[in-house]
This record gives C-alpha cells, sequence and structure tokens, in this order.
C-alpha cells in the first residue's frame, strides 16, 4: 500500500472542512471529555451575546474570547481526529476506484473453455465460477479451480512485481481487485459482494467500523471520572466563592465564564481530544507497515505478547540451506572433492545444488561447466535412491544423505570410511546437514549444508527479549538440528519436528499459564494454530483459509514483521499513556494561573500564588484556555505518529516516559502560559 | 524543628516500624485461618456461621451491609431511649433523632464524627453497649473488606474470596480484643479511669468531675482507628490520656495496625515486597507533612495542653488524620494555617495514607489500580496489577471508591457554606470560618471523624447532610473494593516477564505517591485556596 506523508494540504483542507461537521453533538456525546467542552462553548458565547445585549457588555468582550477558544478547542480535537481518518479515507478512495465497474466473466460450468456471460462484479455469489483472462481484473475473492497466471497485486500489496497464481497448492487464492497479466485463471468466488477483502480493507482504513478498544474503553473511564471530579470542583467553587466574597466584604462571586475556562483547562482535554486519532493512527501506521489489522483489539493486543512463535523458515534463517564447507575423506583433497561435488550438482537446480556451485566457485574457483557440452548423463534425486549425481566417461558420481551413499558404495563394493563417518556426525550435531559425496565404491566427503541465520535476527530477538517478549522457533527438523540452529539465532526456545497438531497444543500450553500468543502463518495447515493464536498474521500469499483464521493479514508476506507489530501495538498504548499524563500534569501549572486571577479580587494575598507573573487576571484566564487549546494541536504530530519506542525494560520505559511527559507536563505549561500571556498583552487583548 | 521533637519523632517512627513485621505477620496467620482457639468455634457455632462456605463478592458485600444496618440500628435506639437504660448515673435524655442518627451512622462507619459531648449527653451503658461496641464492629469490618481484597487478587479463576462472618469474628477475637485489652490495662495503670461512678464533685470549687468507663473505650478508639473520644475533648482530656507513656501508646496504637496491615497485605498475596512498598509511598507522603505541621506549630502553644507539648501535639494530629483516627490531643482549630493544612491534606487525599484500618489500604490499593494502569500503559502493555489485568471494569469501580468521596466533601461543603443550617454554628468568620466547614466535611466524607473544634455542627442540616456523607464514602468505596476482589480473582495470573511493570520499585512507590496526590487532591486545590491557604499568606 503506499504510503501518504503525515501532512498533506489535500488531507488537511478536507479535514479541517470535517472538523466542522464534527461539532453535532451527537458525535460529540461519545466523548464525554470534550462534550463537556462543546457545552462550555455553548454556554459562554450565550453568556457573551446576553452580556453584549445587556449591562454587562465591558465583560462581553472577555467572555467571547474564551468562548472562541473554547470552540477553537472543540475543533483542534475535531481536526485531530479528521486528520487520522484522513489519511485512511484517501486510500479507501484509490482502492475504491479499482472496484468500479468491474465485469466478470460468469462460466456456466468450471472448465476453461466453457461458455460464460459478462456479469457486473457486484451480481457474484459465493460459489460462482469465473474465468479471469491477461489484462482482466479479478472480480471478487477466490481460490483458482483451474490454470495459472502471472497476478499484478500491486492494487492491494504495492509490490509491483507480479505473483505467481495456480490451482492447487498454497498459491491458489486470488483476491478480488487484482489484475491478471498472463495466461488464465478459472477461479470460484468465494466471498459474497460486500464481504472481500478489498471491501473489508475499504471499511477497516476509512474507520467506518472501528470499535473501542478494551484499553481505550477503560481509558475511557477513568478519564470520565476525572471530567466528573472537576465538574464537582468548579461547580462548588461558586458557593465557595460566594461564601467567600461575604465574608471578605469585597470583590464579586467568581464569574460563570471563569468557571468554565477552569473547568476546561482542568479536564483532560489533551487526551480527549487526541484519544480517537491515536487509535485511529495506530491502525493506519499498520497499514503504513503493510498490516491490515481486522480489528484495533488485535492490534493492541499485539503490544502484549508475551510469546512469539516463528516458523525457523524463511523468519529466522534464509528459505534455503546453503553448502558451507568441503569435508574431504582421508587421501582425498579438498579441490577433488569440490570438484566432484560441482559435477554432481551441475544439473541439480535445487537452491541447495546451486549453493554447492556457488562454494566451490567462491573456495577453489571451479568454473561452471556445461553438463551437455561434457557429454554427462544427470541422474536425478528420487525417493527410492535419495541420491542425485552424473554419469560422465565412466565416472559415477552421486551425491545424497549418508545412509543412501552407504548402501550405494556397498553394493559396488566399497567401504564406508570412518573419518567420513565423524564427519557426518560433527554437521548434524552443529545443525547442518550432511551430503556425502561418492564417485563410483569410493567415498569422497562429506558436503556441509548449513541454514544460513538472517543478519541482525539475533539482535531483534535480544530486543524483545529485553522487552520481556519470548522467541520460540517452530521447525520440522530433528531436535539436535534444531538445538543448534536455535542457539545460533539467539531464540529462546525451540519445538522440533512440528506437526500442525504440537503447534496447536504448545499454543495451547502457553495461554494456560496466562501468555499472549503471536505467530505467523500461511498454509492451510497452520489455520487452526492461527485461529487459536492471540495475534495470528497471515501471509497474504497463504490460502484463504489461513487469511481467514488469522486477525492481521501482512501484504508484504514477511514473516519478521511481527516484530514491527509488537513495536506498534506498544507505541500506540504509551502514546495513550503519555498523553493522559501530559495532560493531567499540566493541571498545576493551570490552577497557578487561574485561580489567584479568579479570588484576587476577593482575597488580594492570592496575588502571591501568581508565580507566573501574568499580566492581568483577564489575560492569566485566557493564556490557560488558549494554552489548553493550542497544546492539542502542537501534538497532533505526537498522536498521529506514535511516541517513539525503545527497546528497553518496563521498569526504564516507565522512568522515561514518567520524566518527559509526568515532569515534562507539569512543566510545559507554565512556560507556555507565560509566554500566551506576554503575546496578548502585547497585542492587547486583555 | 528542635532536637528534642525530632528525637521524639524518630522514637515514635522507630518503634512503629518495629513493630509492622511481627503484628503484620500474625494478622496474617490469622486470616488465612491457621490461628484457632475455641472461642472462634464457640462464637461461629453459637451464630450458625459454617467457616467453610466461602462467599463470592456479592455475599459478601450484602454481609457487610446487613451487619452494619444492624450496628446503625442498635446504636440509634440506646441513644434514643437511654434514659431508660442502667448505668446512667448522671441521668441523661435519650437524643434527638438527627443527633442519634449521625452518631449512629457515624460509629457504624468507623468514622466517629462527634456532633455531642460524651460527658455531658450519653450514659455509661451507651457509651460501653452502643459506642464502644461498633469500635470493634466497624473496625473489624473494615478489617475483613481487606482480608477479602488480598485474597481475590491471590486467587486465581475462582469466585469465592472468603466469608465475611469468620473474617469479623477473626479480626475482633484475635486481633482487636487482645491488643485493646493490652492497652487498656496499660492505660489504666498510667491513670485513664476505669469505673461506674457518679460524676465527682470538687470540694469547694463546684467543679464536676465526670467519671465513667474511660480505658476500655480508650484503647478501642485508638487501635481501631475509630477516635471518638469518650469525654469531648478527647485524648486532650487528663482522664483519658494523663501522662507522656499514655500520650506516646496511644498515639502508637493509631498507626499501628493500618501500618502493620500493609506487610499483611504482602503476605496474604504473596509478595511482600508489594506491601512494603504501598507502605513506602504511604509513608512518603506522611513525613513531609508530619514536619511541615510540626515546624509550623512550634511555639504555638493555644489548644494544646501543656503537658503534652506541641511536637507531640503535632505528631498526632497528623497521624491522626493520616489514620482515619479523628482523636485528638489537641485542639486543630488553633492550629497555624500551615500547621492545620496537613491534617487537612491528609483527610482530603481520600484517607489512604494508613487511612483507617483495612479501609485505608484498601483505598491506597484503589489508587494503585490508577497508577497502574498509567504505567501500563506508559510501558505499552495491558496494565496489571499483582499478574492480574486492570480492565474497563476495575476502572470503573477504582473511579467510583475515588470520586465518591471527594463527592460528599465538594459537595457538603457547598450545601453547608450556603444554606443558614450549616452557618449558624460557625465560631469564626472569613477564610477561617470556610476552613472550619471544610474541615468538617473532609473528615466526614473520609470517614476520619477528627473535629476541627469551632464549628458547632450539631444542627439537623450538618447532621442529616454529613451522615449520608459518611455512608456513602464508607459503601460507596467498600462495595466496590470488594467487587474488584471479586472480578480480580476470576482472572488467572500472568507470569510476570521483563515485559511486566514492577510495582515494588522506588519508581513505583513515587509514582503511586504522585497519583495520590495529583488525582487526590487536585479536585480540592481552590477550597483549600479560599481556606488554609488564604488564612497562610495574609
Amino acid at each position: 500500500m503506499k504510503s501518504t506523508s503525515t501532512f498533506n494540504w489535500r488531507i488537511v483542507r478536507e479535514a479541517i472542512a470535517e472538523s466542522f461537521r464534527k461539532l453535532n453533538p451527537r458525535h460529540q456525546i461519545r466523548n464525554p471529555v470534550m462534550f463537556v467542552v462543546l457545552v462550555g462553548g455553548i454556554l459562554t458565547t450565550a453568556l457573551g451575546l446576553e452580556e453584549l445585549a445587556g449591562p454587562g457588555a465591558a465583560h462581553a468582550g472577555f467572555t467571547l474570547h474564551v468562548s472562541a477558544w473554547l470552540w477553537f478547542t472543540v475543533l483542534f480535537g475535531n481536526f485531530a481526529e479528521a486528520m487520522a481518518e484522513g489519511r485512511g479515507k484517501a486510500q479507501a478512495e484509490s482502492l475504491r476506484r479499482s472496484r468500479r465497474g468491474v465485469k466478470a466473466k460468469k462460466l456456466d460450468r468450471p472448465a476453461f473453455g466453457s461458455r460464460y456471460e459478462e456479469v457486473a462484479a457486484s451480481t457474484l455469489h459465493k460459489g460462482d465460477f469465473v474465468l479471469a483472462e491477461a489484462c482482466d481484473i479479478v472480480p471478487m475473492d477466490g481460490e483458482v479451480v483451474e490454470g495459472a497466471a502471472s497476478v499484478d497485486e500491486s492494487a492491494i500489496t504495492g509490490e509491483s512485481a507480479p505473483v505467481i497464481r495456480e490451482s492447487g497448492g498454497d498459491r491458489s487464492s486470488v483476491t478480488g481487485g487484482t489484475r491478471v497479466l498472463s495466461d488464465w485463471l478459472v477461479i470460484r468466488v468465494t466471498a459474497e459482494a460486500g464481504e472481500s477483502f478489498l471491501e473489508r480493507m475499504i471499511s477497516l482504513v476509512e474507520g467506518a467500523k472501528r470499535k473501542k478498544t478494551p484499553n481505550e474503553i477503560a481509558l475511557t473511564i477513568l478519564l470520565a471520572a476525572l471530567t466528573v471530579v472537576f465538574l464537582l470542583a468548579t461547580v462548588t467553587l461558586l458557593p465557595f466563592s460566594i461564601f467567600a466574597v461575604k465574608e471578605a466584604g469585597k470583590g464579586e462571586p467568581v464569574a460563570l465564564t471563569t468557571l468554565v475556562a477552569l473547568l476546561v483547562c482542568l479536564i483532560p482535554t489533551t487526551i480527549g481530544a487526541l484519544l480517537s486519532a491515536v487509535g485511529i493512527a495506530g491502525m493506519d501506521r499498520m497499514l503504513q507497515a503493510n498490516v491490515l489489522a481486522m480489528s484495533g483489539r488485535a492490534v493492541e493486543a499485539s503490544g502484549d505478547v508475551d510469546v512469539l512463535l516463528l516458523d525457523k523458515t524463511g523468519t529466522i534463517t534464509l528459505g534455503n540451506r546453503q553448502a558451507t564447507r568441503f569435508m574431504p575423506a582421508e587421501g582425498v583433497s579438498d579441490v577433488a572433492l569440490a570438484d566432484a561435488a560441482q559435477l554432481a550438482s551441475l544439473a541439480d537446480e535445487t537452491p541447495e545444488g546451486r549453493s554447492v556451485v556457488v562454494l566451490a566457485k567462491e573456495m577453489f574457483k571451479i568454473r561452471e561447466r556445461n553438463i551437455h557440452e561434457l557429454g554427462a548423463r544427470f541422474v536425478p534425486f528420487t525417493a527410492r535412491t535419495r541420491m542425485s549425481g552424473v554419469d560422465l566417461s565412466g565416472r559415477r558420481i552421486r551425491k545424497g544423505a549418508a545412509e543412501a551413499i552407504e548402501a550405494h558404495v556397498a553394493e559396488l563394493g566399497g567401504r564406508f570410511p570412518a573419518g567420513v563417518r565423524e564427519a557426518v556426525d560433527l554437521v548434524a550435531r552443529q545443525g547442518g546437514t550432511p551430503l556425502v559425496v561418492a564417485d563410483g565404491a569410493s567415498v569422497l566427503g562429506v558436503i556441509q549444508l548449513k541454514d544460513i541465520v538472517k543478519g541482525g535476527i539475533r539482535e531483534r530477538f535480544a530486543e524483545l527479549r529485553r522487552g520481556g517478549v519470548k522467541t520460540i522457533m517452530i521447525t520440522g527438523d530433528n531436535p539436535v538440528t534444531a538445538a543448534a540452529i536455535a542457539a545460533e539465532a539467539g531464540v529462546d526456545d525451540y519445538l522440533a519436528e512440528a506437526t500442525p497438531e504440537r503447534k496447536l497444543e504448545l499454543i495451547r500450553e502457553i495461554q494456560a499459564e496466562g501468555r499472549l500468543v503471536a505467530m505467523t502463518g500461511d498454509g492451510t495447515n497452520d489455520a487452526p494454530a492461527l485461529a487459536q493464536a492471540d495475534v495470528a498474521v497471515a501471509m497474504n500469499t497463504g490460502t484463504q483459509a489461513a487469511k481467514e483464521a488469522g486477525n492481521m493479514v501482512d501484504l508484504d508476506s514477511n514473516p519478521t514483521k511481527l516484530l514491527e507489530i509488537i513495536r506498534i501495538g506498544k507505541q500506540m498504548l504509551i502514546t495513550r499513556g503519555a498523553l493522559t499524563t501530559f495532560s493531567t500534569a499540566n493541571d498545576v501549572a493551570k490552577y497557578f494561573a487561574i485561580i489567584p486571577a479568579a479570588f484576587a479580587a476577593t482575597y488580594p494575598e492570592l496575588t502571591a500564588l501568581n508565580v507566573m507573573r501574568l499580566g492581568s487576571p483577564a489575560s492569566a484566564i485566557l493564556s490557560a484556555v488558549i494554552f489548553n487549546a493550542v497544546i492539542i494541536v502542537a501534538l497532533i504530530p505526537l498522536a498521529l505518529r506514535g511516541v517513539a519506542y525503545h527497546p528497553l525494560n518496563a521498569e526504564q520505559l516507565l522512568r522515561r516516559h514518567v520524566l518527559i511527559y509526568g515532569l515534562g507536563g507539569i512543566a510545559v505549561p507554565f512556560l507556555g502560559i507565560k509566554l500566551i500571556d506576554l503575546l496578548i498583552s502585547a497585542m492587547g487583548w486583555a | 524543628m528542635t532536637g528534642h521533637a525530632l528525637i521524639e519523632i524518630l522514637l515514635y517512627l522507630g518503634v512503629l516500624g518495629a513493630l509492622v513485621k511481627p503484628l503484620g505477620r500474625y494478622m496474617e496467620f490469622v486470616y488465612s485461618g491457621r490461628q484457632g482457639c475455641a472461642a472462634e468455634r464457640w462464637i461461629c457455632r453459637a451464630a450458625g456461621i459454617r467457616e467453610d462456605r466461602w462467599m463470592n463478592w456479592r455475599e459478601y458485600a450484602a454481609a457487610l451491609l446487613m451487619f452494619n444496618a444492624a450496628g446503625f440500628a442498635a446504636v440509634y435506639a440506646i441513644l434514643r431511649v437511654q434514659q431508660w437504660l442502667p448505668w446512667n448515673p448522671q441521668a441523661f435524655g435519650g437524643l434527638a433523632p438527627h443527633t442519634a442518627f449521625n452518631i449512629a451512622v457515624s460509629f457504624a462507619t468507623n468514622t466517629n464524627w462527634q456532633n455531642y459531648g460524651g460527658e455531658s449527653s450519653l450514659g455509661y451503658f451507651a457509651q460501653m453497649a452502643a459506642l464502644t461496641v461498633q469500635n470493634f464492629l466497624s473496625a473489624a469490618s473494615g478489617m475483613a473488606v481487606l482480608a477479602a481484597l488480598a485474597r481475590g487478587l491471590a486467587a486465581q479463576r475462582a469466585e469465592a474470596i472468603g466469608n465475611f462472618w469468620v473474617d469479623v469474628v477473626r479480626s475482633t477475637v484475635y486481633i482487636l480484643l487482645p491488643l485493646s485489652l493490652l492497652l487498656a490495662v496499660a492505660l489504666a495503670g498510667q491513670g485513664v479511669i476505669q469505673n461506674l461512678k457518679p460524676y465527682a464533685q470538687v470540694a469547694g470549687s463546684g467543679q464536676t468531675l465526670p467519671m465513667g468507663p474511660a480505658a476500655s473505650q480508650v484503647a478501642i478508639k485508638q487501635l481501631g482507628t475509630n477516635g471518638g473520644g469518650f469525654f469531648n475533648v478527647n485524648s486532650a482530656h487528663p482522664f483519658e490520656n494523663p501522662t507522656p507513656l499514655t500520650n506516646f501508646l496511644e498515639c502508637l496504637a493509631i498507626l499501628l495496625i493500618p501500618a502493620s496491615l500493609c506487610y499483611t497485605f504482602g503476605r496474604m498475596v504473596k509478595d511482600t515486597r508489594q506491601g512494603w512498598a504501598l507502605l513506602a509511598a504511604m509513608i512518603v507522603i506522611f513525613l513531609p507533612l508530619l514536619f511541615l505541621t510540626v515546624h509550623a506549630e512550634q511555639g504555638n502553644m493555644e489548644g494544646k495542653e501543656a503537658r503534652i507539648g506541641t511536637a507531640n501535639s503535632a505528631l498526632w494530629a497528623v497521624a491522626t488524620t493520616a489514620a482515619s483516627n479523628g482523636s485528638v490531643n489537641s485542639m486543630h482549630d488553633s492550629y497555624t494555617p500551615l500547621g492545620s493544612l496537613g491534617p487537612l491534606f491528609l483527610m482530603l487525599t481520600g484517607e489512604v495514607v494508613f487511612g483507617g484500618v483495612g479501609s485505608g489500604l484498601y483505598g491506597m490499593v484503589m489508587f494503585v489500580i490508577v497508577a497502574v494502569f498509567l504505567a501500563g500503559l506508559m510501558v505499552g502493555r495491558t496494565p496489571e496489577y499483582l499478574g492480574k489485568k486492570i480492565e474497563a471494569f476495575e476502572m470503573q469501580m477504582a473511579s467510583i471508591a475515588i470520586l465518591v468521596p471527594a463527592a460528599c466533601v465538594l459537595l457538603g461543603t457547598a450545601v453547608a457554606v450556603t444554606a443558614p443550617g450549616g452557618l449558624s454554628g460557625l465560631q469564626d468568620r472569613g477564610a477561617h470560618g470556610f476552613t472550619e466547614i471544610l474541615y468538617a466535611f473532609a473528615s466526614m466524607g473520609n470517614n476520619n471523624g477528627s473535629a476541627f473544634a469551632g464549628y458547632g455542627a450539631n444542627t439537623p442540616l450538618v447532621n442529616y447532610t454529613g451522615g449520608f456523607a459518611m455512608l456513602l464514602a464508607r459503601y460507596w468505596v467498600a462495595v466496590p473494593v470488594l467487587a474488584i476482589a471479586g472480578s480480580m480473582a476470576a482472572k488467572p495470573a500472568v507470569p510476570a516477564s521483563a515485559g511486566t511493570l514492577p510495582t515494588h520499585t522506588p519508581l513505583f512507590v513515587a509514582l503511586l505517591a504522585g497519583v495520590v496526590l495529583i488525582v487526590g487532591l487536585l479536585a480540592f486545590i481552590p477550597a483549600l485556596v479560599l481556606g488554609p491557604v488564604v488564612e497562610a499568606l495574609k
């Protein structure tokens, strides 16, 4: 998916218009904090207009000024939300365009060459069969039942390189909205109109179906409680001040405008305004990472993951084993072994075979030869012989598993040397795969094939460990090999000789301990485990079953993406916590600004509390209100981008964030309010 | 602060600190049922309590409410008809309905706010059967709720959190009665009176000396964070608190159980570090306010007893308001504005710095939930406390528990400063008058019971408003606490990892203290400014 920069003017323009549309009280009531601000705005506007008409005209300017900033506060909150939604909307729009007016070739019966009629894609039903030929757009999600074709999936993945889709196996699923580039496919439709992957994706990126996540609900409750506390504190201030005025015999009871201003400053408007933006932006960041989360709950859960199940192949190691070493038998030179090994592998197109040729070239500069020019005959691998090789000019070179070669040389009357046996055991112990090379009846030596652990993966696992996430490697290898690779990659644990059942069992065991499990998968046999895991990322290249069992789809089909997902999940929670702390800590400075201003007429000694030396009571109150509004805008980028995540343990993270957002939250408004006060005084507003 | 005062305070804190672990350990023994004796079995059999039948949180809360309602009814009835009851040598009449209502609520809720003068309105039977009995039972109720909360936090996928009746019996029989007996004997030995005689006349002076069974009531009022004095002036009276030793022991008794319960809690949740952390958070808030008050009161002898002195008066004042005790050995109304700020602060934080026996600590756990929630978000994980996830339900309950007492204080004060019935009892005017009213409602709205004096609160308006404030503040905290105990018990515990936020470190203690101060106090800053702060700045 194409990424969009944070501040794109088209999005900003659209968001500004949207902020006014969102003033609708029905929208605001969902957010108790901002609803209070809205009511305050309406109240002060009415007050200001009344004053303007009546005897209080002297106050009207101040009242209306405060009221204007209260409206701005609400609008800024709306703007933040609209900005967060805007990026998704832009993406949804471009997705939707690819859906418009798509025609489908609906087949009479599920076979290539049968008659078809052209219908609108939206009229297709589950179980229908359609034909997609070169240049056609795949009309609906489905399963290839016949044919093979290259498909351009860039509309969904943003990746321009075409992929192969074919019937049978793990590459049989196609997505509506992608384009067939060559050949043809017969597809069985697997989704009804409105439920296709693309349509779900559109509604997700638009945020239309966004439900509040569990932590968000809990936080909303806390914010509502704080709002009620401050509502009580300001409402009761009226009788308190009437009493104070009566007792002191001077001054006036605190003005309603001042009370509203104080209330709005005290309630956690900063987090209240940015809360939903943080959630939407979190989903959006997942999208930027090319991960499609089916729900916000899944994104949030990824921050809580305790255990990560990772498939060895493709995630921890590079896709294939590679030859890394030649170990000649006694009396055989390395070069002779390498030469024979290369000859045996020339026609072997498997990645392992290629890597033998590459290694021979790298180590001994043995040039690649053409098997046909040599007049050699290639002997392919069969399940029965479990060997492959070449026959050329009387030589019969074979390579294969130790047991197979042993049987082969024994048959020819040869002997399997003890030194080679030792080498075979050594390679196996170190987690490699030994391939033995024989020429006729004599054993030449061993090629060591090894899994190559991806660069930098060890460091990433260490980082996860510091963050309290345990990694478990899943592999079909035997325990010895698995242990060796696990040690090399630095995972905490491994599951060897894994079967889908063992995997499911392992997930259940971990969950029974109360831990959350994340995993990736692509095959149909991964589906049960994916359905059981708390955070389940299906590869986009995977089967339909896998995609439906998971709660996220990785469009890049990169299994290492889990690490990124965890980071985004954590970031979302941290951003909420940081903004809440900041918002609450701000109240200290706001009290220092407003309280002396509100009561100095009654109790002049309270001017001692005006530690910021603000110009006048009016400018003090106004500065606090303006700061309260402006800080929302200032923090929009933080809400959208998220607080930077550092791979530290919980204690270190907390220390860092308490210092920045707690103590910073106390200090920043003192500076901010003072600056605004200077500005207002200089401009003569109050 | 003088060196002498410092030594006294350090001695006090030292002795208190040394007792936390042994007493805390013993109390854990009691609540886990490992302590058994014939008395418990006999009481349980007589009352038809089945010790092995545990309750879910709803049943537990219902039992608590029924039990305290019965206590309220008994006290109310006795106070209304005391003229017909025995041991009333001064022949005091029955109390007015609003006065009796307030007293009955006050003693059933462990507040012990006193709108009456003990020696001028209550007979000995009323003092013993109504008030002293509730001193034990209301304290035992608070401790039972804490025990249930600790069990809920320690349990996994369970529903039951204990048996309320058993917890009350154990608290009373094994903890409150033995400690009270020890203290009462020690006090009586020092000269605290304990008799049923009519008031004595001092020959020639026309002075009347009140008599009565004081020692037995003083002991439990100090230990059970009740604070309701036998005499009107409470422990400033020489018959309640005659010597430096009685003063030390009574003051020690104020914080003894609340502090020790922290250790009990730690043992019950199987991680004593958690208990120590809670105690540390309390001390972090307590000490600065203690030193502030001691410092501010230095040289101010108004309203203080010469035999007690300023340092010990200030120490008592801070301890009694930190714990929701409320007994006094000096008149807080006469404190300097800064000196009275400490006690007022401590009550307004919701009585969680030591607080009432049981109730203080469970109140603190509510703040822990808020602190853990914020901290959990800040480290990027769903917040957990003791391995239990904090979710919307817990947040709701904790919010109610923190919100209701604050609402009671603010609304009660607002009513009192507005209505004529609230202002009629005011002794002082101006900001000090406001402080008196705020103090009264801070005290009732947090179940402290400490009186500022100077505010004649025995009017129908204040009695009823305050009575309802006490009821709300007690049960709208206790019931949500039990609800949390129930929901926590049902959850599985998540094992700790490097990503789990530790809740026993100095950092968390500091954060918790910060949350108590910011969340607990921010709502009261305007009120504090119009009261003691204005006075201090004058």
